[in-house]
């Protein structure tokens, strides 16, 4: 079978946020809503101060919080991992914002747009009112990769049935394909590298993995 | 442990504090005055009071959600979601109550008041269920939320006593012990969510309302029921300020936990693993089980 995973190298990631800019222009997101962001994390005291850029978003976990706790059952999972939302079902409780651990999800409540009330002629274009008080998150651009399957493209290698952010990353900091597949690109990168998964002691088991070589920092917390 | 932007929800606001302060009182209520009136049934007006509770809580979430008129999808997930769960309960618990107030049917009333208890049940649940909420999915949650809900239940009835001037004893002994288990439920909740590190603006905001929850909410509300009870004088005066004092502080507590204490779980950097890992497949490739 086939498990969609991401992998965001942090080594490698620089913050330059073009993998955020290219996931709004991908998805035509409303302003505020970042399926795809890049964190920046500053930890210890000068001298011994350490940075590093965090690319983040849905983690598409296989045991999602958010699924489970959904009354309508908008949010669901597909067979190879990837969660969604049924828009037309969703009632906008936003349960599921809350229930999930990774600050994924969005609700945007009345359309907006990012010269007050009036689209420019793209956002026009491209607004979806099915969004309008409904939760919504990344998709791992789940019709980009099922187009690009149909015509027999691989994911994460052929860049038509890939993530918007994965094609855009500057660093070839994010890579994306299929874990149950121990030849493919993101199989050889966990195997050749030292790695974690955000908030494992959740029990989420995400489809996001981090690439890092430093022990992670103790006893921090930063706002 | 480390944490980065832990930033305050904000999807749930004041109206969906509203549903787990009214609904909690009304559906304690609704135990309380079926025990009361066992094995006869409740006063019509008591019967619809704790019904106004529970409905005027689900109204509250009513005005929050995103498309208010797709409401009945909400009842699509009753194999994990709590939230189904209680809206289930609630439709059941309405017209259960209402036909059993209205033609007096002791049956009826009985069953309504062990949907009242599952109704907060349900509520503490759906709290608990909340993983992106430290401060909500603790363990020490489901015993805080249903005590609490008891504690307004029973002060609510104790009130009614004093507006029909029928005070029953072990009602007021309730309350005593219902205060205790409450104050204590609230020690072992921030204590749990210190030893969990919880954000430190949660336990900021938890610290900024202790003196409240605990003095005038939880300790002189109990020494006035106590002194009632020593003196074996069941003063109205005492009772009322004692209720009143344990309603308002069991909905500032709820208000607060709901909307200011409730810093998500923010990003961390987790723990450095070497070599391919074991892949845990999506629960959706096995059918959907019924999950408590």
């Amino acid at each position: 079978m086939t498990r969609y995973v991401m992998i965001a190298d942090l080594n490698r990631c620089v913050g330059c946020q073009t993998c955020t800019a290219a996931c709004k222009h991908t998805n035509a997101t409303a302003p505020g809503v970042m399926w795809r962001k890049v964190i920046d994390v500053e930890w210890g005291e000068y001298p011994d101060v350490e940075r590093l850029f965090m690319p983040v978003g849905c983690q598409h976990c296989s045991d999602p919080p958010c699924m489970h706790v959904c009354p309508s059952t908008a949010t669901g999972q597909r067979e190879d991992g990837i969660v969604t939302i049924d828009y037309d079902l969703c009632i906008g409780c936003s349960y599921c914002v809350v229930a999930c651990p990774y600050q994924a999800r969005y609700k945007v409540d009345k359309p907006h747009f990012a010269y007050g009330d009036t689209p420019t002629e793209t956002e026009a274009k491209r607004y979806d009112e099915k969004r309008i008080g409904v939760a919504q998150k990344c998709t791992f651009c789940s019709d980009r990769v099922d187009a690009g399957v149909e015509k027999g493209l691989t994911p994460g290698v052929d860049p038509d049935a890939s993530p918007g952010c994965v094609n855009a990353c500057i660093a070839d900091a994010l890579h994306f394909g299929d874990i149950e597949d121990e030849n493919s690109n993101v199989s050889e990168l966990l195997a050749e590298n030292s790695w974690f998964q955000m908030h494992e002691e959740l029990g989420t088991e995400t489809g996001f993995y981090y690439l890092w070589d430093q022990e992670p920092p103790e006893e921090t917390e930063s706002e | 442990m480390n944490r980065f932007f832990a930033i305050r929800q904000t999807c749930w606001d004041w109206r969906a504090a509203g549903n787990f302060m009214f609904g909690g009182t009304g559906s304690a209520l609704m135990l309380m005055i079926a025990i009361a009136s066992y094995p006869d049934t409740p006063s019509l007006p008591l019967g619809l009071v704790a019904l106004a509770f529970i409905g005027l809580g689900l109204f509250m979430v009513w005005l929050e959600i995103g498309k208010p008129w797709r409401f009945l999808h909400v009842y699509f997930h009753p194999q994990t979601s709590w939230m189904t769960r209680e809206a289930s309960v609630a439709a059941l618990l309405f017209p259960i109550a209402f036909v059993g107030v209205i033609f007096k049917i002791p049956l009826l009333i009985t069953l309504a008041g062990l949907l009242g208890l599952l109704f907060l049940y349900c509520q503490a649940r759906i709290l608990l269920a909340s993983k992106g909420i430290p401060s909500w999915r603790e363990s020490t949650t489901l015993p805080l939320i249903i005590s609490t809900g008891l504690v307004e239940g029973t002060s609510l009835l104790l009130l009614s006593y004093i507006f029909s001037d029928s005070i029953q004893g072990w009602a007021i002994y309730l309350l005593l012990v219902l205060l205790a288990v409450r104050g204590q439920s609230w020690i072992k909740y921030r204590q749990q969510l210190t030893t969990a590190k919880a954000p430190k603006q949660t336990l900021s905001v938890l610290n900024s309302i202790n003196t409240l929850v605990l003095w005038p909410g939880n300790i002189l509300p109990f020494i006035l029921v106590g002194t009632c009870l020593l003196l074996s004088n069941f003063t109205n005066i005492f009772i009322t300020i004692a209720s009143v004092l344990a309603i308002l502080s069991g909905w500032h507590m709820k208000f607060t936990i709901i909307t200011r204490a409730a810093q998500q779980q923010g990003y961390s950097v987790g723990k450095l693993k070497r070599g391919r890992p074991v892949i845990k497949p999506p629960v959706k490739r096995k059918p959907e089980r019924f999950v408590l």
